[in-house]
């Protein structure tokens, strides 16, 4: 079995651990263990706070001011949602960078309960000024997004996901993708829902973009691949996370939005990240259905 | 270095502070802060306004940013900007908020207003110059009610743990806790293996002396006592 997004996340940040002595881990137990060449090589540098997540980016921030590039982690909900006022004053209103790299995507710990279940988490630091989001579909991707992340000293959210696409895409940060030209509408799908997307529209002449930046949304390149009026939006979290940013880039062009993507309810299921896929009509069927329904209103 | 001032010294503060108006609900939170800023700017922080970028400096951040008016005056008679700047105090273009921004105001460490956000930067930046082999300390300026925030809890804890000999806290105590501390802010650090100590925050001898005390291998915290807030 190939190495998960998250596997592949603790081998490359050891290995720039070990490469770039401005690269610092910061860890609120979530992962301690995981780099053990680095926790022992450079133990100044791999930091267990322990379970003290608002400390955790608190750290990263006063690292950050002493030269160093942190990368914080730990699951979504304890790295976005529980520290969030840290992340909106250590980190962006004293403008210094930080890696925040998350496991747990919506679903990924669904049998934990809601918990451990955060579709908000990238609407929330969308929320604040120029955070760049990445939501990569494959871990050679989200390795690609790390690297250069770990090259910048912008503040990054990385969300890491089980669900991972079949093949790899040549992404490049900031940028659409184009996946696929088509003539009645355009279909933009985010990460590790590409597949699904594809699968769902594998007979539908559509334009299908993949994004794997979602913020900042790549706006020139929805322009340049429009196609038709309408733009249906394939996100793994909540639903309309982007639409705004649809409508801004279009805002002198006639056009539609479909917002496909986890609904803002409490849903109060357990089970695996596939079941809730299906429940929320993100699994191949259910985007297909939605799509389909758009299509069928256009004039 | 420390600076010193050819010109204005400590009797020149007050006046400093009076230029600053708008923020007088703070007024108590600025007064109880002035005699441990000035100490620590007059006689114990290794800065230099003409070379505020210098990795190595000493670090002061004072994460009670309420009622900044004493910070300012003390920054501003040590050199870090002009005096006048300090008349406009609150107004919509000046650097100078009612709670510090690091972006705005040369010598401001970090941007703080909302409280229990310092200290967990302060172990941050001590991790940071400990792993630089910097001899560079970082003082931090926290109150006595702002220790209700639990994150500054994780902070303290924490910061025993790991041993950070490079971590100053100076508690200012005006009693304005609403539970208090039971048997006192010292002990509250001294439990997660702080070197501790409790003195007369208006005492300029003793808080140097404090400051100065030696805390091998332990981050150290003064408790500034002040009049009460009521």
């Amino acid at each position: 079995m190939s190495a998960t997004m998250r596997d592949r996340f603790y081998s490359t940040a050891e290995e720039l651990v070990g490469a770039d002595e401005r690269i610092a881990v910061v860890l609120a137990d979530i992962g301690s263990g995981r780099m053990p060449a680095a926790e022992r090589a450079h133990a100044d540098r791999v930091i267990n706070v322990g379970i003290r997540e608002q400390l955790m980016v608190g750290v990263a921030a006063g690292l950050a001011m002493t030269g160093f590039r942190p990368i914080v982690h730990s699951y979504a909900p304890f790295a976005v949602e529980r520290p969030f006022e840290m992340l909106k004053l250590d980190l962006s209103h004293n403008d210094v960078g930080a890696i925040v790299v998350s496991v747990g995507a919506s679903f990924d710990a669904a049998a934990n309960g809601r918990t451990h279940q955060t579709p908000e988490d990238v609407a929330l630091l969308a929320a604040l000024p120029g955070w760049r989001i990445y939501v990569p579909g494959h871990p050679t991707e989200a390795d690609h997004l790390l690297r250069a992340a770990a090259r910048t000293d912008d503040r990054v959210y990385l969300r890491l996901s089980d669900q991972s696409n079949q093949l790899a895409r040549p992404i490049t940060s900031g940028r659409l993708h184009l996946e696929r030209r088509g003539r009645d509408a355009t279909v933009i799908a985010t990460g590790p829902l590409l597949d699904a997307t594809l699968e769902a529209t594998a007979d539908l002449d559509v334009t299908v973009l993949y994004m794997t930046t979602v913020r900042p949304f790549d706006a020139d390149t929805l322009r340049a691949s429009l196609t038709g009026d309408l733009v249906v939006l394939v996100e793994p979290y909540l639903a309309g996370t982007s639409s705004a940013e649809v409508a801004m880039a279009l805002a002198d062009e006639p056009h539609r939005i479909a917002a496909i993507g986890v609904p803002n309810v409490e849903h109060r299921k357990y089970g695996t990240w596939r079941e809730h896929n299906a429940a929320h009509g993100l699994d191949a069927r259910g985007i297909r259905a939605r799509i389909l329904r758009a299509l069928s209103r256009m004039t | 270095m420390t600076v010193t001032s050819p010109t204005l010294g400590y009797a020149d503060l007050r006046r400093l502070m009076d230029l600053q108006l708008g923020d007088e609900k703070h007024t108590p939170s600025a007064t109880s802060t002035l005699d441990v800023i000035w100490v620590l700017y007059d006689r114990v922080l290794r800065v230099d306004p003409n070379r505020s970028d210098d990795p190595d400096r000493d670090r002061f951040v004072l994460s009670k940013g309420h009622g900044p008016m004493a910070y300012y005056a003390v920054l501003a008679a040590k050199g870090f900007f002009d005096l006048e700047t300090l008349r406009s105090f609150g107004h919509y273009d000046s650097p100078l908020g009612y709670h510090p921004d690091r972006n705005l105001v040369p010598g401001v460490e970090i941007s703080s207003g909302s409280l229990g956000h310092g200290l967990g930067i302060a172990v941050g930046m001590a991790l940071g110059l400990r792993a630089r082999r910097s001899p560079a300390r970082v003082f931090c300026l926290v109150g006595d009610a702002e220790l209700d925030e639990g994150s500054n809890h994780e902070a303290i804890a924490f910061a025993g743990r790991a041993g950070l000999d490079n971590l100053i806290v100076v508690a200012v105590d005006n009693q304005s806790s609403s539970y208090g501390w039971p048997g006192g802010l010292a002990a509250r650090f001294s439990l997660e293996g702080w070197s501790s100590t409790t003195v007369d925050g208006r005492d300029h001898a003793a808080l140097g002396r404090a400051f100065d005390a030696e805390h091998v291998g332990r981050p150290r915290a003064v408790v500034a006592v002040v009049e009460s807030k009521t």
